[in-house]
């Protein structure tokens, strides 16, 4: 390459990577530089810097570990649900059928609504007098027509999963009908042919081609699960108690009622990296098969 | 091993379109069976139905002494090779091959030697742990091949397993799939939509057009007798000259625009069917090889305008023109028809070494005894 093609080179990316610095590198820079200070914003003191105090009060604190299992649990259980969920659905979708672009979009509208408005939605679903799910166990005489969802621990957990569900499990099938889209189906015929049963097909040609979107989409998923704050904000604000917090939710009120730089800024930084050790995790899992 | 036998096979899709029409076809045990036509004409439809990858609308398919029609496609003891090879690309070329057999639950030890006596006929030893991305067009062609010759079917079916080579590869592998397919005995179905890959290949070709079998024959017979005007056009490369001409009233001159032929008695005793033609039109065909250049003692002889000169090394095509009508075939190669579509253009072949320039005018000795004539209106040939 010619010294004028490498400088052209740079100068065409240059753009790009300013604005990435500035409305990228800059907050998390800001935000590691909290972390090592104490810095109350309506205290009017200016920071003082305390070294890893923020990060020991997450570990000595009586919140953050409670948070990070919850946090932790839900977004097991519901990366496997909407996975399991969303592989079926776009399977289901994949196979030719009479009406099927409608029924495809009409899977993919509970991802177009909000999260905050889905988390309303099946709040006011689960309440206990109004609510449409009271109601229908109640005419179909089904146990649980007078249960207060969202007042136990374990039905507040339950319904949570649900509305979470109910708005990814679409993005989920989305993703994996992609990428099942693109495996040819004449590789399924020739599977026929070799006498794979449909299971085996499934197992022995479905899932290791899907292997590259599977990875995309647990990616996704697995972080917006673990960044979970919007569905729980709007459904019980981590209660009752503060049984269904979560770290998101307990480093914005770090953020916004507390005001604590500090500690929100070391929260943050611990959410991203998990986030980065996840991502990475993935890449390493999966890698070694997806290579051509 | 085993015959496979279509009786009246029918294919009517959900939209009614009947894709094949009651074919009859009997591949006998060992035989190299070409389905070859244009686009369209439902050879890969049948070659689906007796796959099992393509339920049978109506007739019956034995593979041996079974009827087939209901049995899915593991177990009706057939290999099918396809267009696009369709091979696992996660698996290496062993996993490939071996998927078969691995499905059919045979011991580790007895896959592994399969496979390996798989690779050793098709030269893929060193590239058993390969995947099929590293391999170039060629091998994977290998590795399909490989899947289908290691189960030791019935039944061979392939779907244009070479089209996606290039051209001097499709050679080579027109020669070393023959070659396999003798080794290995058994009978097989080979579609394909290039006249030279069935003429080369088939012990017999059948020729489709529109969900019928037109023709079905050693690929000789097709050239040297189509049953009709679609056969002869599709059989031969180039195609053979088609020309409208008018039978004279006592049935002995041929007229083809300005020039005329005549017809020895000795041809209108050998097919008085002619008779009945005197004083109507007529489809004449005349292969390229059959209109040498003219010496000075010929008679039956056509004029002709020279547009293009193709010298091959071995032959010379030469396109002329003449100023009969030239007839085109249903769904012959199109390509070639549009080449030179303009009214009275025609092929021959000759000598390599004769001085012929665009431009020349020149006169081909018509070989009378190998012309071929067509019902204009029916489209089938006169041979009685």
């Amino acid at each position: 390459m010619l010294a004028s093609d490498r400088r052209l080179g740079y100068a065409l990316v240059a753009p790009t990577v300013i604005v990435l610095v500035v409305i990228t590198g800059y907050p998390l820079a800001y935000n590691l530089w909290n972390s090592f200070h104490h810095y109350v914003v309506t205290s009017g003191q200016p920071a003082t810097f305390n070294g890893l105090a923020n990060y020991a009060r997450l570990f000595h604190g009586q919140s953050f570990l409670p948070a990070l299992e919850n946090t932790a649990g839900f977004t097991v259980v519901s990366v496997v649900l909407e996975t399991a969920i969303g592989l079926a659905l776009a399977l289901a979708l994949n196979r030719p059928f009479r009406g099927r672009g409608a029924v495809r979009a009409a899977v993919f509208i509970p991802w177009a609504v909000p999260t905050v408005v889905s988390g309303m939605l099946w709040k006011s679903m689960f309440d206990p007098q109004q609510g449409f799910v009271n109601y229908v166990l109640r005419v179909l005489h089904l146990p649980g027509g007078h249960v207060t969802w969202l007042a136990n621990t374990g039905t507040a957990w339950g319904a949570i999963l649900v509305a979470d569900a109910w708005r990814n499990t679409p993005f989920m099938a989305i993703l994996l009908l992609a990428g099942l889209q693109v495996i040819p189906s004449e590789i399924y015929e020739a599977a026929r042919i070799d006498g794979a049963t449909a299971w085996q097909s499934f197992r022995r040609i479905t899932l290791p081609m899907l292997k590259p979107a599977l990875m995309v989409a647990l990616i996704f998923r697995t972080l917006s699960a673990f960044l979970i704050y919007d569905v729980v904000y709007a459904m019980t604000s981590g209660g009752p108690g503060s049984s269904t917090d979560v770290l998101s939710y307990l480093d914005w009120r770090a953020f916004l009622v507390q005001s604590d730089f500090g500690y929100g800024g070391a929260v943050a930084v611990f959410l991203i990296i998990v986030c980065l050790a996840i991502a990475a995790a993935y890449v390493r899992a999966f890698r070694v098969e997806t290579v051509r | 091993m085993a015959n496979v036998s279509l009786e009246r096979i029918t294919k009517i899709y959900n939209n009614d379109f009947e894709a094949v029409h009651q074919i009859d076809l009997e591949i006998a045990d060992g035989e190299f069976m070409v389905l070859v036509g244009p686009s369209g004409c439902g050879k890969t439809t049948v070659l689906r139905m007796v796959a099992g990858l393509e339920e049978i609308t109506s007739g019956i398919l034995r593979i041996g002494d079974r009827v087939v029609n209901n049995l899915s496609p593991k177990d009706r003891d057939i290999a099918m090779v396809f267009q696009n090879y369709a091979l696992y690309p996660h698996m290496t070329v062993g996993e490939n091959i071996g998927f078969g057999l691995k499905m059919r639950k045979l011991g580790k030890d007895e896959i592994q030697r399969k496979v390996r006596d798989a690779t050793a006929i098709l030269g893929l030893d060193d590239w058993i742990d390969r995947k099929p991305g590293q391999l170039s067009g060629g091998q994977r062609q290998r590795v399909a091949m490989g899947r289908a010759i290691v189960r030791d079917p019935s039944v061979f079916l392939m779907d244009e397993p070479l089209s996606n080579l290039d051209a001097k590869l499709r050679v080579h592998m027109r020669a070393e799939v023959s070659r396999i397919q003798r080794r290995l005995g058994a009978p097989t179905m080979y579609v394909t939509h290039d006249q030279t890959e069935a003429m080369t290949m088939g012990d017999r070709v059948a020729v489709l057009l529109s969900g019928n079998v037109q023709q079905c024959d050693a690929p000789q017979n097709l050239y040297d007798h189509p049953d009709n005007l679609f056969v002869a056009a599709f059989i031969g490369s180039p195609s053979m000259n088609l020309y409208e001409a008018h039978f004279a009233d006592d049935g002995t001159r041929l007229l083809l625009g300005s020039q005329s032929l005549s017809l020895p008695e000795r041809i209108r005793a050998a097919r008085p069917g002619l008779a009945a033609y005197s004083g109507r039109k007529i489809i004449i065909g005349l292969r390229p090889e059959h209109l040498p250049l003219a010496g000075p003692v010929d008679d039956q002889v056509l004029c002709g305008d020279v547009d293009l000169v193709e010298a091959l090394g071995s032959e010379l095509l030469v396109h002329f023109t003449i100023d009969a009508q030239r007839v085109r075939a249903e769904a012959a190669d199109e390509e070639e028809e549009d080449q030179f579509a303009g009214r009275g253009a025609g092929v021959a072949r000759v000598d390599p070494r004769l001085p012929i320039k665009p431009g020349d005018a020149v006169r081909f000795a018509v070989d009378v005894d190998r012309m071929q004539f067509f019902d204009p209106a029916t489209t089938k040939a006169i041979w009685a």
